[in-house]
């Protein structure tokens, strides 16, 4: 049984320019908020990088950082609760093309661990049929907290 | 010795001890900085044991794998030998996700990695 009612979830919509160093105009309110709605210091590191990952694909590999190109960023914290949804401009990709990183011909290859982050630190990962736009979710189990 | 703005360099008798800089290793630009300021210490300066010290790093994505990456390939094609210490739980299993602890030289603290070369 709740004793309060649950905190309102913090919601933000912003589009990026297709820049190099332009995350942290999502990022910082994205850190403060989770401190703000509790999240251990672990999590909050997991969600800032797979946060990352996702923005400078999209940014990058998605948009190809062509001025014209946005990045859709859309995001809600709550208590238990993180989800952010990026979408790009890009022609999309399969992530199930990108190789695995962990192989052992692979592990020297500096690039293509960005996706493989992104699994392992969420609780979801989920691109659409496209591939110009990823979910990422990770839940809380507060219980446990 | 070129000038160094995102690693401070240090010597322990034979070896070179590399502190970064930033808290924070995630910046496009940094990064690329970040990187020829390593590569420097290989391909430039000529130095053969390297430690990198992460104590002062809390964060770093995978752009700034890849130049770690890079650096060891460097560090191997030159015969200098390269550990790394001090490295938070959190990185610590950015590492084992990617499998790089097996890649890497890592050790608990300045001290033993010194010790092991």
């Amino acid at each position: 049984m709740q004793d309060h009612p649950p905190a309102a979830a913090w919601q933000k919509k912003i589009d990026l320019p297709s820049e190099r160093g332009v995350t942290r105009l999502i990022t910082d309110d994205l850190l403060e908020q989770l401190g703000a709605h509790g999240w251990p210091p672990s999590d909050i590191f997991a969600i800032h990088l797979a946060a990352e990952e996702a923005l400078v694909n999209a940014i990058v590999h998605g948009n190809q950082l062509d001025p014209a190109k946005r990045v859709h960023v859309v995001c809600e914290i709550s208590p238990e609760r993180a989800w952010l949804e990026i979408t790009d401009e890009g022609a999309g990709f399969d992530p199930a093309t990108v190789p695995d990183c962990t192989l052992e011909d692979r592990l020297d290859v500096p690039s293509g661990r960005g996706v493989m982050l992104m699994r392992s630190f969420m609780t979801r990962i989920e691109y659409n049929a496209k591939g110009n736009r990823v979910v990422l979710e990770k839940l809380r189990d507060l219980a446990e907290s | 010795m070129a000038a160094h703005r995102r690693i401070e360099v240090s010597k322990q008798g034979d070896v070179t001890v590399v502190n970064f800089v930033d808290k924070k290793i995630l910046d496009e630009a940094g990064i690329q900085e970040l990187g020829v300021e390593l590569f420097n210490l290989v391909e430039h300066d000529n130095r053969k044991a390297i430690l990198l010290n992460f104590s002062n790093v809390e964060f770093l994505s995978s752009a700034a794998l890849g130049k770690l990456i890079t650096l060891d390939r460097k560090a191997k094609a030159a015969k200098a030998r390269m550990k790394m210490s001090n490295i938070r739980p959190e990185i610590f299993e950015v590492f084992q996700i990617t499998k790089l602890n097996k890649v890497f030289d890592i050790r608990q603290n300045e001290a033993e990695a010194i010790a092991a070369f």
